[in-house]
């Protein structure tokens, strides 16, 4: 039977996965937005997975409120990527440094 | 039985999907993954009987952010070959920050298990109405106990919408084609129009 142990694990891969994904792609911003929402997914998916097997609601409701805010992240990160593409014509991480002075 | 077929099956394609998403060359093909991650995950807490959750997650994930995702991909003229220049050379650090990671939290998984960290037990208000649908418990939920949890989460959204929409918009040089109400306003018939009362056989100078 299925039990929370194994979305615990099935959470545990993803966001380890999502970690992954950050460090492998240093330079791609894109990916490392959707390394987050993967991150964000293994939170979700660990809420639910709670909430269901401990019947208790809450953990249902606080996965609302983390697809909100990771909707509210992904549209200002995309902004800010389009802004940032329009004055250097590239997204590379790397060339990120216009505040070191 | 059916229920754990579905599990593995749900479960196998998030994770390949997840692995394609962070390995696929081409940004466009790691958000079709990222979907395809999103549409299974929905699977899953359909299976624990959340379906109000799983129904968001599809609305909200693969119909805005995934979308979002694939326009702005789709509109930079992005060298992606450059990007992943470093991708190899990242690749032993990043597998080894995995592995730690993976380590501690299965360690801690396996503390739980064992029994050494008791799971706190659910307190009686949240618990699901007897005999009421998910999304029925859930909104008598969110509209009492969770109300001003709620509308902050609105009140998130509204920021980050503003926010979007201050740091994309572009104020257009010169004026083609733009109405200036003000000056529109301001314009009086004295400064738009003359008056002449020409002679008979001479022309009218303007």
């Amino acid at each position: 039977m299925i039990g929370v142990e194994h979305y615990i694990i099935v959470g545990t891969i993803l966001f380890v996965l999502g970690v992954l994904g950050i460090f492998l792609n240093r330079k791609n911003v894109i990916v490392i937005l959707m390394a987050i929402e993967l991150i964000l997914l293994a939170v979700n998916i660990n809420l639910v997975a709670f909430s269901a097997f401990l019947n208790d609601l809450a953990g249902q409701i606080f996965a609302m409120f983390v697809l909100t805010v990771a909707a509210a992240e992904a549209a200002i990160g995309l902004a800010i990527l389009v802004i940032y593409f329009r004055g250097r014509g590239t997204i590379a991480v790397d060339d990120v440094d216009r505040l070191k002075g | 039985m059916i229920q754990a077929i579905a599990f593995y099956l749900f479960a196998t394609i998030v994770i390949t999907s997840a692995v394609m998403v962070i390995m696929a060359r081409n940004p466009v093909h790691s958000v079709l993954w990222l979907i395809l991650a999103f549409f299974n995950a929905a699977g899953l807490m359909v299976l624990v009987g959340a379906e109000f959750i799983a129904v968001l997650l599809v609305i909200v994930y693969v119909g805005a952010v995934a979308v979002l995702f694939l326009f702005v991909v789709m509109m930079l003229d992005i060298d992606f070959a450059e990007l992943r220049s470093g991708f190899i050379k990242n690749f032993p650090l990043g597998i080894a920050i995995a592995l730690v990671l993976l380590a501690e939290l299965i360690l801690g998984i396996g503390a739980w298990q064992a029994g050494a960290i008791d799971l706190g037990t659910a307190g009686g208000a949240t618990a699901p109405v007897a005999g009421v649908s998910n999304i029925t418990a859930l909104g008598i939920l969110l509209y009492s106990r969770y109300l001003f949890l709620f509308e902050a989460a609105g009140l998130v959204l509204l920021v980050a919408m503003i926010g979007a929409i201050v740091l994309t918009h572009r104020k257009r040089e010169g004026s083609s084609g733009r109405q200036d109400i003000a000056r529109q306003i301001a314009r009086r018939p004295e400064d738009a129009t003359i008056m002449r009362q020409p002679a008979t056989g001479e022309g009218v100078e303007l």
